[in-house]
């Protein structure tokens, strides 16, 4: 059972929740950049937390079914077809053998997640399915979908009809407030160059990929060029020496030597990697403490938001 | 030492400013250290030249207890053997058709191709950094006489097993990819395997040393020299 790929769009990664414990070969997470869309995905379809979806960024991906199952497509708005019939997103689909199914390019946001029931039955590569390409792990042979892939899937008997209500639904808008916590070399910035980070806009740059996102604002200049290689964790903002920071993701290199000012919040980097070049952000400071509270807040709504039934 | 916050849910200790082997065999030691201290609370480890990122579950412990657990039990002395890696020997094919920046390095140096092979082999390294990409290993320090800088512009492709220097550290690239360093010769033993269980043969800590070999005995340890 699985599905073939017709079409792999711009690029269509195989991703379940990312890889950990690896690091020490050099090994980056991976994972879902939009983590909150993908969680919801696999609520919806009823998997276990973390079973391997597929990460569609801008769109353009097409698939045939080879047997009866059910799908869910979450994250940016995409427009989902069926035998090019419209169907809703963040909504569970009865799919059947022969089926086409189509994903537009998105109107606001750029990554979604198409899940199946059950989850793609991917082989993992040091306990992870997550694709990285630029290490060539993951996924099929740790390489983007391409036309003709073959995508395994188990044959499940049921699964309900959910959907998340549309209040509940994650609105992709063009700017966005990334809360920072204040860490690594942050006392070799200035009070100044500090307070102008924290205060000034910043624009999306067109250099933005699954590594990091680069921001274009006031420079950011620091003490020193570069620091002894060390650890980089996930959401990092580094500042090379022309001052304008990059926000580090999940294929990320793991050890670096560019200063660092702290690292963004999670919840908030899974709604960064949304926008498009020309979006505005703005960083703002918070503690650990914070940053605790606002995790487990965003744990507990991912958890608990309720998703309703569709009776046909 | 010193610990800092870097983020959510991890902290980074410093034990050094300089990449040193004195150094280096701190973080070694501390890396156990860690691990018991946090157990499964530790998600991750990031071991460097002079620190180590520490991931933690943050559902679970919080930055100021793991601050805590970790200033006590990195207070307490270590038995002098956790500092001490393993000593693994990797062959290396020396040659000018393997390493096609000898002759420039010997020129720069004063020095003729034989000696630079022989100053690079005849020095004993440690692992001090993985990273960059999956299994490369930066290892020091190499000798000040050969240390040169990374070329202006990087090759396109360098051959997987290169061996090859940047200022004082050397490194076997572990897979095909561009890279600036300076090329001296080739091993045939496979720095990174997916397949493999370990995947690297070599750790953070441990101690490498070059054995030169023939043409013919890379040839039969299965090297490739495309």
């Amino acid at each position: 059972m699985s599905m073939r790929v017709s079409h792999p769009g711009i690029l269509s990664l195989l991703q379940d929740s990312g890889r950990q414990g690896q690091h020490r070969l050099g090994l980056s997470n991976g994972g879902p950049l939009d983590s909150e869309a993908f969680h919801l995905c696999n609520r919806l379809l009823q998997n276990p937390t973390g079973s391997t979806a597929i990460e569609i960024s801008a769109g353009g991906l097409q698939l045939q079914c080879t047997a009866d199952t059910w799908i869910c497509l979450t994250g940016a708005p995409m427009p989902l077809s069926v035998n090019d019939n419209e169907h809703d997103n963040w909504t569970v689909h009865r799919v059947r053998e022969g089926d086409a199914i189509k994903v537009g390019f998105s109107r606001a946001g750029v990554r979604a997640y198409l899940g199946v029931a059950g989850g793609f039955s991917i082989v993992p590569s040091f306990g992870s399915t997550a694709t990285v390409v630029r290490e060539g792990i993951g996924g099929l042979c740790g390489k983007a979908l391409n036309t003709g892939d073959s995508l395994p899937y188990p044959v499940l008997k049921v699964c309900k009809s959910l959907f998340l209500p549309f209040r509940e639904r994650p609105r992709y808008l063009n700017s966005l407030t990334v809360r920072v916590i204040p860490g690594y070399q942050q006392r070799l910035f200035s009070r100044v160059a500090k307070r102008r980070f924290f205060a000034a806009p910043y624009t999306v740059s067109e250099r933005c990929d699954r590594m990091g996102y680069r921001m274009q604002g006031p420079a950011v200049n620091c003490a020193i060029g570069g620091i002894l290689s060390e650890g980089i964790c996930p959401g990092a903002i580094q500042v090379p020496p022309d001052g304008q920071p990059i926000i580090l993701l999940n294929d990320r290199q793991t050890i670096g030597g560019y200063p660092k000012l702290g690292a963004a919040l999670s919840t908030d980097v899974a709604r960064l990697t949304q926008l498009t070049a020309g979006a505005k952000v703005h960083f703002a400071p918070i503690t650990t403490d914070t940053a605790r509270r606002a995790l487990r807040l965003s744990t507990l709504r991912l958890l608990n938001l309720p998703l309703e039934e569709r009776r046909n | 030492m010193k610990l800092q916050v870097t983020g959510e849910n991890s902290l980074i200790l410093y034990l050094g400013e300089d990449a040193d082997e004195a150094t280096s065999a701190r973080v070694h030691a501390a890396v156990a250290t860690i691990e018991t201290a946090l157990s499964d609370r530790l998600l991750d480890l990031v071991p460097s030249y002079a620190s180590i990122l520490i991931l933690f579950d943050i559902q679970r412990i919080d930055h100021i207890t793991v601050m805590k657990t970790l200033r006590k039990a990195l207070a307490e002395p270590t038995t002098s053997a956790a500092g001490k890696g393993r000593t693994i020997a990797l062959p290396v094919y020396y040659s000018r058709e393997t390493g096609v920046d000898l002759e420039p390095l010997a020129a720069r140096a004063s020095l003729s191709v034989e000696q630079v092979i022989e100053l690079h082999a005849n020095t004993g390294y440690r692992v001090f950094a993985i990273g960059f990409a999956p299994g490369f290993a930066y290892l020091g320090q190499v000798d000040p006489r050969i240390a040169a800088p990374r070329l202006d512009t990087p090759r396109q492709r360098v051959p997987k097993g290169s061996v090859a220097i940047a200022d004082r550290q050397t490194a076997v690239y572990p897979s095909e990819s561009p890279g600036g360093w300076n090329l001296v010769g080739r091993c045939p033993v496979s720095l990174f395997n997916p397949a493999q269980d370990p995947a690297m043969p070599i750790a953070v800590g441990d101690q490498v040393c070059f054995e030169p070999i023939s043409r013919a005995q890379f040839l039969s340890l299965g090297g490739d020299l495309g």
